[in-house]
């Protein structure tokens, strides 16, 4: 049996994330096959239909699969469900909505967020913020598992060809209406596959001091994070948040500045390759998961930081 | 209007867990439990609408063991009206959550559901989509605000990209997220009264639906360690470690 990738775009072009989750769905089975529901989103689908791990793409169209509403998108996924033997996402938000209402439907208990595909029924996957990995089996006969994707490398993007069959819409749920999506739309790298991540913490005091996280960011070609608290505070917009409840990242380098380190803040970044604590407080958690800790003031260290930095002949981008 | 809200007791987020030296699981006894949070800010926004006036009734629910009722109790003193405490042993996974849900939901009759978004010991994120799959109603999940309008809904999610808007029809599942409200302390006045409050107690296994786990948990470990960073004394020598230790600069 093949497994059933569910992929997540935006009309135009196929989300970065949709790359990783072919990488984990091709480590189940070799036979993976990618869903695309959508609205004029042929681009979508030829872009997917290049990934080299995809041996079929399934294009279902309507103009109320436009805004990615879970109650549209579930019952077309379940009627493809029966010739699968898994459904994969990504477990951000957009999986996160979506696939346990395919799994309720199916009667299977969904396995969310793995790290690791151990065997087609055997997955590796984080609970209690990270703090514990379990190691679990599905018992169902059909798979609803959600990746998490900075956990697997995206696949190759180009070089394939796979055949595009388009399949009927189903009918439109009529008591959910999509209204509107405020995007914020940036420059920047994204925060989910940045390379680098600069984040500020309440110590930034104010929304007005993130500036100085921004021009750290710009220096280093960086994405920004947040902790829950700075959101909260109203420092920045949710998108932001790295965390239990927020996003997960794993960059090559994540600058905590001004971050106490509370485990929800850890769970979403603490598997970032070099971390680094500017903080005040010498006693705080953050420095119990940096490489490297400066016990200073914010202030005064992040301008500082600045200075070295355009001392240097070259920066990495 | 009617609403149920679903609460589930879980190691306090400010507890350190420990991993079981058999690798079963983790540690629970002598340890501190408190109400999963995201469910706190459902009981509160359930208990701000009926305070200005848009609910009747606020039932809290919880499923577990026996001591899950203290969760149900606190929940009945920061304002629902009466509880129920379906009693379970052993692990319960969301697809069976969900199915006892949706057994007391056709006996209750709500007009809404709230719940947390996620409960932070499993971090499944499944409960209320499943709930809303089963009753064939809308769903909202991660509101951060909610706001009613004509016997509808209108609910903001946080999203990856930002904030989405949704319009739904009642009745409709809510699942909140922490930025939703400020969840209230129950004052000790409130907790002497909900100590007179009606608990309802049942058993799952009388209602009629198939909870046993479906997945088998083969182990639990601790993830592995970080090793030891160091103190950098300037930021002169961070920057010097990061461009050629580290070579991420």
């Amino acid at each position: 049996m093949s497994v059933l990738l569910i992929a997540e775009h935006n009309n135009k072009e196929i989300k970065p994330f949709t790359l990783n989750a072919s990488t984990a769905a091709s480590q189940i089975d070799n036979d993976v096959h990618a869903v695309i529901i959508g609205h004029n989103c042929d681009e979508a689908a030829k872009a997917l239909s290049e990934l080299p791990l995809i041996k079929k793409v399934i294009q279902v169209e309507a103009a109320h699969y436009e805004n990615f509403v879970a109650e549209n998108f579930a019952p077309v996924i379940v009627k493809l469900a029966e010739n699968y033997s898994h459904i994969i996402s990504s477990a951000n938000t957009f999986g996160k909505n979506l696939m346990p209402r395919i799994a309720a439907a199916l009667d299977t208990s969904q396995i969310s967020d793995i790290i690791k595909v151990i065997s087609s029924d055997t997955f590796l996957r984080p609970i209690y913020a990270g703090n514990a990995f379990a190691t679990v089996k599905s018992k169902d006969s059909k798979k609803c598992v959600t990746i998490r994707p900075t956990s697997f490398d995206p696949c190759e993007s180009s070089g394939g060809s796979a055949p595009i069959e388009k399949t009927d819409p189903g009918e439109e749920f009529s008591k959910t209406k999509f209204i509107k999506r405020e995007e914020v739309k940036s420059d920047r790298p994204e925060l989910g596959t940045a390379r680098v991540v600069v984040s500020g913490g309440r110590g930034m005091q104010s929304g007005d001091n993130f500036k100085l996280i921004t021009s750290l960011a710009d220096k280093l070609n960086a994405a920004i994070g947040a902790s829950r608290a700075a959101v909260d505070a109203g420092y920045i917009s949710n998108d932001h948040q790295v965390g239990q409840t927020g996003k997960v990242v794993v960059p090559d380098l994540y600058i905590a500045v001004g971050i106490s380190g509370a485990i929800q803040h850890l769970a979403g970044m603490k598997e970032s390759k070099v971390i680094v604590a500017i903080n005040k407080d010498g006693e705080a958690p953050i420095f119990s998961v940096a490489d490297y800790g400066l016990e200073a003031d914010l202030f005064e260290a992040v301008p500082q930081f600045l200075e070295e930095l355009n001392k240097l002949n070259t920066i990495q981008k | 209007m009617k609403i149920l809200v679903a609460v589930k007791r879980v190691i306090d987020y400010n507890v350190q867990i420990r991993v079981k030296e058999d690798n079963t699981g983790v540690v629970t006894d002598n340890v501190k439990m408190s109400t999963n949070p995201p469910d706190d800010n459902a009981i509160e926004e359930a208990v701000k609408i009926k305070e200005a006036g848009k609910a009747t009734e606020v039932i809290a629910v919880s499923i577990g063991e026996e001591k899950a009722q203290e969760t149900v109790r606190k929940a009945l003193a920061v304002g629902a009206d009466r509880g129920i405490l379906v009693k379970t042993d052993g692990v319960i996974e969301p697809l069976a959550v969900s199915k006892l849900l949706q057994k007391i939901v056709e006996k209750e009759k709500p007009d809404l559901v709230f719940m947390g978004k996620q409960a932070i010991d499993d971090d499944c994120n499944q409960t209320g989509q499943m709930l809303s799959a089963l009753l064939n109603w809308p769903q909202a999940t991660f509101a951060s605000k909610i706001e009613i309008k004509d016997g509808k809904l209108e609910v903001t999610r946080e999203i990856d990209e930002g904030l989405e808007t949704i319009e739904i029809n009642i009745p409709a599942i809510v699942t909140c997220d922490l930025r939703l409200n400020e969840p209230r302390y129950a004052s000790l006045p409130n907790i002497m009264k909900a100590k007179k409050k009606p608990i309802e107690q049942l058993n799952a296994s009388d209602l009629g639906v198939d909870i046993n786990p479906r997945i088998e948990q083969i182990k639990v470990e601790e993830p592995p360690k970080r090793k030891a960073g160091i103190k950098v004394s300037s930021v002169a020598e961070l920057v010097q470690k990061l461009k050629n230790e580290a070579k991420v600069i």
